[in-house]
């Protein structure tokens, strides 16, 4: 299709990353932060392209990936009630609660949908007066619109039997804790394209000053891609703290106004945790008042959770880029997408789970550039 | 967060007060909500998340880049590779 | 008299009812009207609960079952009917045998409309005319509302392997050469389509086709040189050649550039974020020859009407048991196997 074939064309892409390799003088530290950037990275192969210099780690961007233990553990017991339809993203249904996951819930009878839009689950909501309809809003900054839509329609068109169990990120706090943590050796940034679509870029710059870090709004295809790593690579060269825009074809500095102006009646900021991380200050968007009565937390009175993480699984070390998964030891023999101990392993783009399925054998490994060790630079 | 395809606008109508649409990804149809994109025309390209199109696609800005790559790339042997 | 008799007792021609399934004259009523009159073969009007053939000359029997579940029942393209006679006689002929007989067993849902199954009955009569089958045996259940959807059909197939043909997943070998029969993932997106869920539309029909005479073709351009075939159905191409390569302990090289996929597959697949490789097919085989026969073999392929896009896709090597593709930009990346079922993700 014209506008994404365009940018997978193999000599546009091989001549930029040519170009990267020769103005590349020294190591540097890239992060990107976007799950779907990390899957297109190791499916097509980028990642092993890249300057033998140039260390690309993963951020947490994956909102599968860091959505608490404890809110997936709630949305399991939700989904086991039999007056509940749990409908959900796909990529939900695998994620490793304590116990289990909202695919078994399905097996032993529970109703869990599948639904590709949030609008979906509040038509089911409509065709089942007689049930309580859910639906898992999680996301980014890029799904959080969509989610907004879902329970903004459900009040306007009075479907009462309609909540959301919200787990919606943002991404700011996130580089702020990544970029001002002990430790951190992120020298570079690629802003996640369609956060950006949605948010615009205004809150980069003063993260980029703050910590000396570049950035590059960048796209999703290979040739996005290849251009904001040279676009941050060009600007560490040359000494120089900025946020450039590689994906402007579909992000303005703006941002969506219309969607931010819903975002901002439905959602208010607040702390929120994120798996393996920790609490982020001011890092999660939850219903506001308004809205409280559609919140499935408030409806569903689901008693005390335990929650308990795997001790074997260093997701959180992970998503901060603090590690690669090859590094872990569990990585492709306890932990494989088949049973995985973290959600890292289970989203089809946390880290773990792209590195299992495009980059498992050794000689594969060793030829990419995801093994260089931590602190090398 | 980040699947969001470009797709063409091939109708629009409203559908319990929402602008909808039904988009063309090149090849497979579906209704989108166009809620976010209130000034789009027919014929115009979206970025479409979950159902939702989140972006307007720029064509102008897309033709733009890919011309300032392909003139600086694809005839690297003959010019040389110039910084980006 | 069997057990009690309605005074006017209603011919129940329209919808299937449990009395369908009883074993009595409603299920012989059924069986005599609506499966001989298709299927009509002299085994079969024998009535008897086994078929008696003969078979001549030397080679090996082959014999495959499966059972077809798909809904909806009817989807652009096919039915469950084409799919039961058309998958069975594939995997017979992936073996190198060509298909001779066919059992079909039909569980059938109360309050099944009796056109859709005259319907599915002549979509197989005329799949298994193409395919040149016969369908000898059969058996007839129905179950109460709700207990299947609509109907599955189970099936076994035996076909008649000639002397000398050995064709077999552990025969790939460093060097040969691995070819595609035509487009990937129609089936599977077809389907999803017609069943609604994901809400899209694509102008696209399933490619349920019977391949026994297109691998005739094959074998007969080049009877030693094929050395794997196999139909990429559920867990599409990636599973199928993970399969090989571990039967055959070989690395399996892919050119992701050489992978044929219709505009329409694509659209749906980048929409749902699907890779077109893991969709179901159900009219396409990957067959690994010997390179120097490729030009034959493809020339054949590309006679025959499911063959036409027939291509090159990749090479065997010497290596551990994997599947590999080199990406369209210069990269290499493995191709896994399906890991459970497929979701539309939003990442």
């Amino acid at each position: 299709m014209k506008h994404v074939s365009d940018y997978r064309d193999a000599e546009l892409v091989k001549g930029l990353l040519q170009e990267l390799h020769e103005t590349m003088t020294k190591p540097w530290v890239v992060m990107e932060i976007c799950g779907g950037q990390t899957h297109a990275f190791v499916r097509h192969g980028i990642d092993q392209l890249l300057p033998e210099q140039l260390t690309l780690v993963h951020g947490p961007g994956c909102p599968v990936c860091v959505t608490p233990l404890e809110l997936i553990d709630k949305a399991i017991a939700i989904a086991s009630r039999r007056e509940v339809i749990f409908t959900s993203y796909g990529d939900m249904l695998r994620v490793p609660g304590t116990a289990r996951d909202l695919f078994s819930v399905r097996a032993e009878g529970g109703d869990v949908r599948v639904v590709y839009s949030p609008l979906d689950a509040v038509q089911i909501a409509r065709d089942n007066p007689d049930r309580e309809v859910v639906f898992f809003a999680i996301g980014f900054e890029t799904t959080a619109p969509a989610n907004a839509m879902s329970v903004v329609q459900a009040k306007a068109l009075g479907v009462d039997n309609f909540s959301l169990l919200v787990s919606q990120v943002r991404v700011p706090p996130a580089m702020h804790a990544i970029l001002g943590s002990e430790g951190n050796r992120v020298q570079g940034f690629l802003a996640a394209g369609h956060v950006c679509s949605v948010m615009g870029y205004w809150e980069y710059p003063p993260i980029a000053e703050q910590y000396g870090v570049p950035m590059s709004v960048t796209g999703f295809e290979p040739l996005d891609l290849v251009q904001g790593l040279l676009d941050v690579v060009w600007m560490l060269e040359q000494g120089e703290i900025a946020v450039r825009n590689a994906y402007a074809r579909a992000v303005t500095f703006e941002g969506n106004k219309p969607a931010q102006k819903l975002l901002a009646d439905t959602y208010e900021t607040c702390d929120r945790a994120w798996r393996g991380i920790g609490v982020i200050p001011e890092s999660g968007w939850r219903l506001k008042p308004d809205y409280a009565a559609f919140d499935a937390e408030k409806r569903f009175d689901v008693g005390a959770i335990q929650s308990r993480e795997s001790e074997i699984c260093i997701a959180g070390e992970i998503l901060q880029g603090k590690k690669v998964p090859t590094q872990c030891p569990a990585f492709g023999t306890t932990c494989t997408p088949e049973h995985p101990l973290g959600a890292t392993m289970v989203s089809s783009e946390g880290a773990c789970a792209a590195y299992y399925r495009y980059r498992r054998s050794p000689a594969s490994l060793s030829r990419s550039g995801m093994t260089h060790e931590n602190g090398r630079d | 967060m980040c699947l969001g395809i470009p797709g063409k606008v091939i109708e629009t109508y409203e559908q319990d007060g929402l602008l909808m649409g039904k988009v063309d990804f090149g090849g497979a149809v579906r209704e989108s909500c166009l809620v976010y994109t209130p000034d789009i025309q027919l014929g115009e390209y979206v970025i479409v998340h979950v159902g939702f199109a989140i972006s307007k696609l720029s064509e102008k800005e897309a033709q733009e880049t890919l011309e300032a790559l392909r003139a600086v790339y694809i005839l690297e042997d003959e010019i040389g590779p110039e910084e980006a | 008299m069997e057990g009690p008799v309605c005074p006017v007792p209603l011919q129940h021609e329209e919808k299937i009812v449990i009395g369908h399934g009883s074993g009595g004259r409603m299920t012989a009523r059924l069986i005599a009207n609506r499966f001989f009159p298709a299927f009509e073969n002299d085994a079969l009007a024998q009535g008897d609960d086994a078929a008696v053939v003969g078979m001549a000359g030397e080679g090996r029997l082959a014999v495959s079952t499966d059972a077809h579940v798909v809904t909806p029942l009817f989807f652009p393209g096919g039915d469950i009917g084409s799919l039961a006679v058309c998958g069975t006689v594939n995997d017979l002929a992936m073996v190198g045998a060509q298909p001779r007989w066919l059992t079909a067993s039909f569980i059938l849902e109360e309050g099944l409309p009796i056109a859709q199954l005259e319907a599915i009955v002549e979509s197989m009569r005329t799949s298994a005319l193409e395919a040149g089958v016969s369908i000898i045996a059969g058996d007839t259940k129905v179950t109460e509302h709700g207990k299947v959807d609509g109907m599955f059909i189970s099936t076994a197939g035996v076909g008649w392997v000639p002397a000398g043909r050995d064709i077999r997943g552990s025969g790939a070998q460093p060097g040969d050469v691995v070819l595609l029969s035509g487009t990937l993932g129609d089936h599977g997106i077809a389907v999803l389509a017609a069943r609604g869920e994901m809400d899209f539309e694509v102008e696209l029909e399933s490619d349920i086709a019977p391949l026994n005479t297109m691998v005739e073709g094959m074998l007969l351009a080049s009877h030693s040189g094929v050395h794997v075939l196999r139909d990429p159905t559920r867990g599409g191409l990636a599973t199928t050649l993970n399969e090989i390569a571990g039967q055959s302990g070989v690395t399996i090289r892919l050119n992701e550039s050489a992978m044929p996929v219709r505009p329409a597959v694509n659209a749906a697949c980048e929409m749902l974020g699907f890779d077109p490789l893991y969709v179901a097919n159900e009219g396409k085989l990957t067959a690994i020859v010997a390179p120097g026969d490729v030009d034959s073999i493809l020339a054949a392929m590309r006679s025959s009407p499911y063959g036409v896009d027939a291509c090159v896709i990749g090479r065997v090597e010497e290596g551990h048991a994997q599947v590999i593709m080199d990406t369209a930009i210069g990269g290499t990346r493995i191709v896994d196997m399906l890991a459970g079922e497929m979701l539309p993700r939003i990442c």
